[in-house]
């Protein structure tokens, strides 16, 4: 069968059941006492063993299906918790995601799990997961195949069913069915053959259990238990007529000799009598289902959409919208009553799509910030520090494309918090703070920006250590070291290639450091900044856009041509004579508030077609790079808009001085003018 | 056996032109240009394809022909290149054809001509002298750069 289509889909919620497995285990080693986020634990597992089962990824599946082992033993109180297990199980979870990636990544998911599972397997055999020896591993397996053996056997629930049925007269028949070697569609068969059986009794008990059978992990065999009224020939006959069945036995069930082996296995179960076992069952069985009944609301009500489907809906979405201008100005022309009402009743619902259409690309920061705790976790275990990370305002959304892109930079500033800025237990109970250290994340809204901070309760930054450093670096000099603020101090350990560990240790200090962080933040169009007091901790506060696909420009023309010039680049805009321009070096220039500024003529740049009369104002729009300013001449300005970032595409992507493009009302489109490469 | 190839035909400069129609995303009537600064010659600029920013190329100039006035029976043609869409002008595409494969034939030897490396074969039906046009090598970034030296 062609899993490909489904394929996006398993990965997706592959990564979802991943991703609650680590959450809940982390509750769990929190709470090791309720067992009721074991079963939650267990059922993302079960899921995820079906899922990947389905899709033929058995080394997936062979891994799940060894860590739910270990999951049903811990939650009926075979095994008892311990910081070890949990390092096994989060191994485990850790190697699933591995697997994950590498089939997101169009691998094939396999990988060397030996170990991990070996250990699971101890777990289970409840020993202590610390070596192991080839013989271990022969039991362990053996244990298993012995598992394998008695699933042919009966539950006392089962066996009940069984024995009652035979008192009402029922006929008990144990079914085995062999489907042809080239049958197709396994699971329609078994479906089919279950019909029939249906119709006939009541199936009790399938051999391998009915989800395997419908996700076709079987050979050409399968047995079902049943009662009915009728013959063992009829029953044959009737599965016979199921097209593709090869075979079909069946035997009667002799219940005296499965008493007896139901009395060697578990004899107390066989001591308790009739009626009170039937008691016994059936309210644990209510029991499950009220567990399980408040899960079921937890799934939100929610679709997956490709993001790339939203895109070709922001694009249709727009070209409604530049009609929409067009009907405007033919309705105003056209002066029509009703024709002005039903325009400006489509203005209103236009401009309420498009915030949905705007707003459904928004996803929670959520999606990024649950994979920390299990992070640092591991961070702290690695580090032997002990952390408690604290996360607030998750649910604050951010546009897609921002998701996407700031998840690694946290990542950094996380490691580095926790490797420079936690202090080990000792020494914070040295300095008299807990000896827990603690970490908080926090995203909030604030006007058209997302704030995000991670605050510690660490050591601080050393201002002398990073000045010291920044001097033998070279990055500034002893005269300027003295001019400079606390905060312009903390700020150099941006600074490329600029790290202040001591020593370089596995979590960071590669070199690769904060620069890069910084680096990504501002290509985002945000901006990072860093608070600090040494001994009490530290804060780095990002600021991010709501989105990147929208942002507000300064529309100019340059003779029939309209630029669009990003605000965030423009300080103010002047009109100014001719005559006030300077000379300097062959470069025009002008004196702005004291400041001699370079004039950057655009319609020189862009060799734009001349076909107006230059007049004696020019039209100014001062724009910066960092410190340095340049007034870029248009001809004119036509306003502030709110626009639709659009890429050039990779045909295009090198066009000189333009960051991309965006469609105007008319539907024309027009360039964006990318300042940083205008000033040198 | 014979099999036939799908092809769009189009004229630039009263010669035949084709190319695979499943490479071939929708012809458009001349639409708004908008001009990229510094951009290689043969590149108009770009135009919004119901919300794409598509950037067109002047085949005229990019087969080294002079340009002329564009009119109405100037066609678009939105090409598929490596998942992005390209749009040709050309002077006017109104046909498709079936092309018999067995009809192709290599470009015969033209010497000195740089077209000749963006045309896959000739195609001969009935009167009709097709020129197969390669997109890839058309079009391909390497080839516009070797332009833009070229002048």
């Amino acid at each position: 069968m062609d899993m490909n289509q489904y394929l996006e889909v398993f990965i997706e919620e592959s990564k979802e059941h991943l991703q609650t497995c680590s959450e809940q285990l982390l509750v769990l080693e929190k709470n090791p006492e309720d067992l009721s986020i074991v079963n939650e634990i267990f059922r993302s597992a079960h899921t995820l063993k079906g899922m990947s089962a389905t899709m033929g990824y058995e080394d997936l599946t062979n891994l799940t299906h060894k860590m739910e082992n270990v999951l049903d033993a811990i939650r009926n109180s075979q095994i008892a918790l311990s910081s070890e297990l949990f390092d096994v199980i989060f191994l485990a979870v850790d190697d699933l995601e591995a697997m994950v990636m590498s089939i997101a990544e169009g691998g094939d998911g396999k990988r060397n799990v030996e170990e991990v599972v070996h250990q699971l397997e101890m777990i289970e055999k409840g020993e202590s997961p610390v070596s192991s020896t080839i013989a271990e591993i022969a039991a362990a397996s053996a244990v298993l195949e012995k598992e394998e053996m008695t699933a042919g056997e009966y539950d006392e629930f089962e066996w009940t069913v069984l024995q009652q049925s035979k008192d009402q007269g029922f006929n008990s028949f144990e079914i085995s069915i062999g489907l042809r070697e080239d049958c197709l569609l396994k699971a329609a068969r078994v479906f089919m053959v279950f019909e029939v059986l249906e119709k006939s009794g009541e199936v009790i008990k399938s051999h391998p259990p009915v989800e395997l059978l419908e996700e076709e992990q079987f050979d050409q065999q399968f047995t079902v238990t049943m009662v009915t009224t009728e013959s063992s020939d009829e029953i044959k006959e009737k599965i016979m007529k199921v097209s593709e069945v090869d075979q079909v036995v069946v035997n009667a069930l002799d219940l005296e000799g499965l008493r007896h082996a139901a009395n060697s296995i578990e004899n107390q179960v066989a001591e308790i009598p009739e009626q009170e076992k039937n008691k016994a069952v059936l309210p644990t069985d209510n029991d499950d289902k009220k567990k399980q009944a408040p899960v079921k609301p937890a799934s939100s009500k929610t679709i997956r959409v490709n993001i790339e489907r939203l895109d070709i809906l922001m694009n249709l979405f727009e070209e409604l919208v530049i009609d929409r201008g067009r009907l405007d100005q033919i309705s105003s022309d056209l002066d029509n009553q009703e024709l002005h009402e039903t325009v400006e009743r489509m203005s209103r619902i236009t401009s309420d799509l498009q915030t949905i259409v705007l707003n459904m690309r928004m996803v929670p920061v959520e999606t990024v910030f649950n994979r920390f705790p299990k992070m640092v976790r591991q961070l702290a275990r690695d580090l032997n520090k002990k952390v408690n990370l604290e996360i607030n305002g998750a649910e604050t959304e951010l546009d897609r494309t921002v998701i996407d892109e700031i998840g690694d930079p946290l990542v950094h500033l996380l490691r580095n918090a926790m490797d420079h800025g936690i202090e080990t237990p000792e020494e914070r109970l040295a300095k008299g703070k807990n000896e827990e250290g603690k970490i908080l994340l926090k995203a909030y809204h604030s006007g058209n920006h997302v704030f995000i901070e991670i605050e510690d309760d660490g050591a601080g930054i050393n201002k002398d250590r990073v000045l010291n450093k920044a001097l033998s670096n070279g990055i500034l000099t002893k005269e300027t070291a003295a001019t400079l603020t606390d905060k312009q101090i903390y700020e150099l350990i941006f600074a490329s290639g600029f790290s202040t560990a001591e020593t370089i240790s596995d979590v960071s200090g590669r070199g690769v450091g904060l620069d890069v962080v910084k680096n990504t933040i501002e290509s985002l169009g945000g901006s990072v900044t860093i608070d600090s007091k040494e001994n009490e901790g530290s804060i780095f506060l990002i600021q991010l856009p709501l989105t990147l696909s929208i942002i507000s420009v300064m529309l100019v023309a340059i003779q029939n041509e309209k630029y669009a010039i990003p605000l965030s680049s423009i300080i103010e805009t002047a009109i100014i004579k001719k005559a006030d321009i300077l000379n300097a070096h062959n470069q025009q220039v002008i004196d702005f508030r004291g400041k001699i500024l370079p004039l950057l003529f655009l319609k020189d740049i862009f060799e734009v077609p001349i076909s107006q009369e230059e007049e004696e104002s020019l039209s100014v729009v001062i724009v910066r790079k960092g410190d340095k300013l340049a007034g870029l001449v248009v001809d004119s300005f036509i306003g502030q808009l709110e626009i639709v970032l659009k890429s050039l595409g990779n045909y295009l992507n090198s066009a000189f001085a333009i960051s991309g493009a965006t469609i105007l009302g008319d539907g024309q489109v027009a360039l964006i003018i990318d300042c940083n490469t205008l000033i040198h | 056996m014979s099999e036939d190839m799908k092809v769009i035909v189009f004229q630039i400069k009263d010669k035949e032109y084709a190319i695979p129609v499943d490479k071939v995303s929708g012809i458009e009537k001349i639409l708004h240009i908008t001009r990229v600064p510094k951009a290689v010659k043969f590149v108009k600029g770009v135009i919004n394809l119901r919300g794409v920013i598509t950037p067109i190329i002047d085949l005229r100039v990019r087969f080294g022909f002079e340009e002329v006035e564009y009119d109405e029976s100037t066609r678009i043609i939105i090409v598929i290149l490596d998942d992005m869409e390209v749009g040709l002008i050309v002077d006017s595409a109104n046909d498709v054809l079936d092309i018999p494969v067995e009809s192709i034939e290599p470009q015969p030897e033209v010497v000195g001509h740089l077209a000749s490396e963006y045309i896959s074969g000739v195609a001969k039906i009935e009167k009709r002298l097709l020129v197969l046009i390669n997109m890839e090598k058309a079009l391909s970034l390497e080839m516009t750069e070797n332009m833009l030296r070229e002048g």
